[in-house]
Order: structure tokens, then sequence, then C-alpha cells
């Protein structure tokens, strides 16, 4: 054990990343599934180890190959990215149970290892953006998540799922290239790729340098805001939701978008925010007023949307407005509702696009006029959707509300009227288009057709349970997402000049 | 005056940008989904000659510890960028099996035949 200690940050990486490369070798469906499920149940006990030392001792930093920074890689693992290191991996072991067989129904025969292989390569990317400290690996594991999402996406069951694959992967390389150019700027500037070189370098290079640096941060900013779905930058977002495998989507949905978004925090608050006073520039009111427009906007379409999917979609995109919105602006609570709703917001979804992909098992349908009074024939289901959907609202008792207090007392603390009015604007739109799905399911009478269905399996039942029940916990319980939050928030403010 | 003679001094970066634009244009303006690739590759393609063109020194040479040698090229932005072209490859080849895939599902190629018989179904 004394051995592998020190190397846990690598193997957090290695691990999947030979677990896609054997789990495509296997090409039968169970051995890949069970090699995936492994893999996916050890990630998150590497990810918790990695945790709870960066709180006992402090920030890890790990050279690969043991070339000292800052010319070889380093994997610099603080509280910030070992948060979410373990939700990411969170999200993958839950989940788990819940794909052998709705992965079976949707993606068909022959193509499950493969499919596999897809998941677990994702993994790696989306693990490997949260451990590096190394600008230009960032890219590379940037691309390995993309490239295979890509693939995902496109294994869905209809063939509109290929377009938005096709769509998705035109706005995800121009993202990622958008990134590589802000990075390319950066390494002409200060010559460094490594993170905390960066920060350390970009100070004294603003006097000379400063309209590079400032095209370097709209590059990075625009190129992460596409991978994450800032408003306007979400047009990707609500098809490839919609179209992908079911269980694909509660993946992505939990995991891709909040890695972003990690991504985001780590060069406004460790690299750009250290090295220069970004209040000099507009671009917290930028994405201030960009969020703002999400949590409306994306809202109100939400409400007409017919298909239950695309509806989870748009409230993503108005969800992840409430998270970037913590980021702009920027005092200790605000940062902290931030992160705390990268926790909350992620299991709340992976409930809700399980639920849709259990209904979608037994139905065959997302279409919500078809959906009519399926609460009574799959009844734990639908209460697992309600529970995480009032999550998604704010009502008190839920994690969503735990979040949303945090957000409302940063805004009202930078006495800002507007974003604390479009908070509870927003939440108030969220309970009209939850309302209008949960009044469907349960007050109608349901459709003959729909007289055989039931829950689903006890697999696909479970995963869906414990998030449901994690909604409720964490808005009982915040010491592990808001006391761990807080303490990221205070150290990435703390370093901010 | 002076600002032509800073365009033409800094002809490699006019290059890379006009390569940039006219990549990003062909994504945005064209409607075949092929075609959107080449640009998308074009695009990607000027973010190599961005990394690249800094690290030539004139009168440099190749990156080889030998006490006869003092100038040489940077080594590091071509190999960061012999990544990037692995990743410029795979994403095209991702992209063109994509678009084999909506060929046969759709019958067609172009952007807005595809959306039609969608709206059609």
């Amino acid at each position: 054990m004394s051995a592998v200690w020190p190397h846990l940050p690598v193997l957090q990486v290695l691990i999947p990343l030979f677990g896609a490369l054997l789990a495509g070798l296997l090409r039968r469906p169970t051995p890949a599934y069970v090699l995936a499920t492994a893999v996916s149940w050890v990630a998150p006990l590497i990810a918790g180890a990695l945790l709870w030392q960066v709180v006992q001792t402090g920030p890890i930093s790990y050279h690969i190959g043991g070339w000292a920074p800052p010319w070889g890689i380093e994997y610099r693992i603080d509280v910030l990215n070992a948060l979410v290191l373990v939700l990411v991996t969170a999200v993958g072991a839950v989940i788990m149970p819940f794909a052998r067989l709705s992965v079976a129904f949707e993606v068909g025969e022959g193509r499950e290892a493969w499919f596999y292989c897809m998941y677990l390569l994702c993994l790696t990317g989306l693990l490997g953006i949260t451990v590096t400290g190394d600008a230009f690996n960032a890219f590379v594991f940037l691309e390995i998540s993309s490239l295979s999402s890509y693939v995902l996406i496109a294994l869905g069951h209809d063939r509109r799922a290929l377009l938005s694959s096709f769509q998705y992967l035109i706005m995800g390389t121009i993202g990622a290239t958008f990134y590589v150019i802000g990075i390319g700027l950066l390494y002409l500037v200060t010559g460094t790729l490594n993170m905390a070189d960066l920060a350390a370098r970009l100070g004294p290079a603003w006097a000379e340098h400063s309209r590079a640096i400032v095209a370097a941060l709209a590059f990075v900013t625009v190129g992460i805001s596409l991978k994450l779905g800032l408003f306007p930058l979400h047009v990707w977002l609500p098809n490839a939701y919609a179209y992908a495998p079911s269980w694909v989507t509660a993946f992505l949905a939990g995991t891709a978008t909040k890695v972003a978004i990690y991504l985001l925090v780590r060069f406004y608050f460790s690299i750009f925010g250290i090295a220069i006073d970004l209040r000099l520039l507009p671009i917290a009111d930028v994405i201030i007023v960009l969020s703002l427009a999400a949590m409306l906007i994306a809202s109100l379409v939400a409400v007409f949307e017919a298909n239950l999917k695309r509806l989870l979609a748009y409230s993503s995109v108005a969800q992840i407005g409430y998270i970037t919105l913590g980021i702009g602006l920027a005092n200790q609570a605000a940062l902290t509702g931030a992160l705390v709703h990268v926790v909350n917001h992620a299991l709340m979804k992976a409930a809700l696009f399980l639920a849709a992909g259990a209904i979608f098992y037994r139905a065959h349908t997302t279409e919500l006029k078809e959906l009519a009074g399926i609460g009574r024939r799959m009844p734990l289901t639908i209460a697992a959707f309600t529970i995480a959907g009032l999550g998604l609202v704010g009502t008190p008792g839920t994690s969503g509300f735990i979040s949303k207090w945090y957000l409302m007392v940063g805004a009202l603390g930078a006495g800002q009227w507007i974003p604390a009015f479009v908070i509870v604007a927003s939440s108030l739109i969220a309970l009209i288009y939850v309302g209008r799905v949960l009044e469907i399911v349960w007050m109608r009478e349901p459709s003959a057709q729909m007289a055989a269905v039931g829950d689903p399996p006890l697999s696909m039942l479970l995963p869906l349970v414990v998030l449901s029940l994690a909604t409720i916990y964490l808005g009982i319980d915040t010491e592990w997402t808001a006391g761990i939050a807080s303490m990221a928030s205070t150290i990435l403010l703390g370093g901010l000049r | 005056m002076s600002a032509l003679a800073e365009l033409v001094g800094r002809y490699n970066y006019v290059i890379t940008i006009f390569l940039m634009m006219a990549g990003l244009y062909i994504v945005v303006a064209r409607g075949n989904l092929v075609k959107k690739l080449i640009g998308l590759s074009i695009f990607q393609t000027s973010v190599y000659l961005l990394y690249i063109e800094p690290g030539k020194i004139v009168g440099g040479t190749a990156p080889i510890i030998d006490p006869a040698f003092t100038v040489y090229s940077n080594p590091l932005p071509h190999v960061l960028i012999l990544t990037a072209i692995v990743v410029g490859v795979a994403t095209l080849a991702l992209g063109l099996a994509l678009v084999v895939r909506i060929n046969e599902a759709y019958g067609t190629t172009e952007e807005d035949e595809i959306l039609g018989k969608d709206r059609e179904a």
C-alpha cells in the first residue's frame, strides 16, 4: 500500500485509460461491463483517498516520470479538484448498475463492449482535466473526453443522434481550438505551460504584453464556455442530451459540463486572477449578464418543451447559469454556492436523466403527451424524479435550496439586486416546468398502451433512488458539500489580486 | 506606412489569422457537412502555425545537445503541435465517419435537407 500511495494521482487517470483499452479488446458485452464497473468503483476510492490527503496535509504535487515542473508535466491536486474528482467518480460509480440493461436496450447488440470502452476513455479524459496542473495537458485530456463523448452520443437509437453528435463535434472542436489559441498566446508571452508557473509569470509580463494576455483570456473563456454550455454557446447541448443514449446523458450531465466549469474556475482564480486584477476588465460583468440570460431564457424554453429529455437539457443550461453567476460574482458566499451547485446539480440532473432513461426503457418514449399518468404505473421511478425535480426548483430540505441560498447571500452581499431577483424568478419558472411534468405524470389518467408498464428492475431503480436520496441528504447535512466548497473558495479567493 | 511595414514584418501572423478566419468562415457559411469539416481542419491547422512560427530562430539549428551549437530552435512547440496534429486527425476521422453514417441514415450530407427530413418525420 505504501508503494502505491504516492502514485494515486496518476493511477486515478491510468486505471480508466487501461480499462478502456482492455474493454475494447474484450469485445463481449458482459466482461466489458464487469470491467467498466470495477474501474468505476475503484476510481472513487482513489478520489476519496486524495481528498482526505489534501484536506489533512495540503496540496499534492505529482511529477510525471520524475521530471520536475515546470519542465515536466505536473499533476497538482488541491481541495477544489479533489472535490471535483470525488464528484465525477461518484457519479460514474453510482449510475454504473443502471448501464447494463439500459445500454443493452438502447445501444444494441455487438456495440456494447465498444460503448464501455468509450465510456472509460471519456472518464479518463474528465479525470485527466481535473488532476493536471499543465495547461496543454488539459487540452489533450479535453479532446480525449470530447472525442469519446461524440461517439457515445452518436450511439443513440434515433438517427437524429448522429446529427447532434456532428454538431457537437463542430462546436466542441471550435471550443477546444479556441482554448489552444489562448494557451498558445500565454506560452508566447511567458514561455511556460505549467499553471502555477503561468500564474507567477503572467503578472510581470502584464506591463509589456497586456493586449496578448487579454486576448488569451478571451480565447480561453470562449473556448471553455462552449464546452460548459454557457448561454448563448449552449446550442449543441439540448440536442446532444436529448438524442444520446439515456445513460450517456445522465453521465455527461453529471460530469462533463462540471469538469469544464472546474477548468474555468481554475483559469480565473488560480491563473489569471493571481497574476492580474480581473476587476480592471469587464469579464465578470459579461459572465454575470450571460448567466442571468441563461437562467431566464433557457428556463422559459424548458417550460414549452414537449420532450422530457429536451426539457431537462434546457433546465441544465439554466442551472449552469446559476453556477457561472456564482463564478462571476466571485465573493466567498457566491463562489461557495457555485461550487456546491456543481455537486448538487450534478447529482440531481443525473437522477432526473436516469428517471427519463427508466421511463424510456419501460414506455419506449419520452414525449410528455404520451407519459400521461405514468406515475401510477412506475411509482418508485416517478417518486425519485419528483424528489430530484423539487431539488431543481430549490425547495427547502433539498440540496438545491442550499446552493441557491449561498448564491442569494453572495448576490445580496455584493449589493447586486438584479441577480438576486433573477435567482428567485428562475426558480419560479423551474417550479412551472417541473410542476408541468409532475401534473402530467401524476394527475392524468394513464393511457391504454401504458397498462403493462411497471417500475424497472432493481439494478436500474437503485442508482435512481440513491441519487434522489442524496438530493435530500445533501439538503440537510451540508458538511461535505458546503464545508469543502467553502474551504476551496477561501483558498481560491485568498490568492486573488 | 508604418502600419504596412508592421504587417509585412509579421506576415507569418497575417497568414495564420487569414487561415483561422477562412476556416471558421467555411464552418459557419457552408451547409455541406464535409465542407464544414474541411473548414474545421483549416481552422485547426492555422493554430499549428501559431505555435510553430515563434519556435523558429533565424540561423538556429535543430535542438541537439552539442557544444558546437549554441543557437537552436525551440523544440517544445513542435512536440506540442505533434500532439495537436494527432488530435486533429482523430477529430477529422471521427467527423467523416459520422458524415458517412448520416449519409446512410438520411441519404444526404446537406444540413438543410437533413433538417427538412427530420421536420417531415
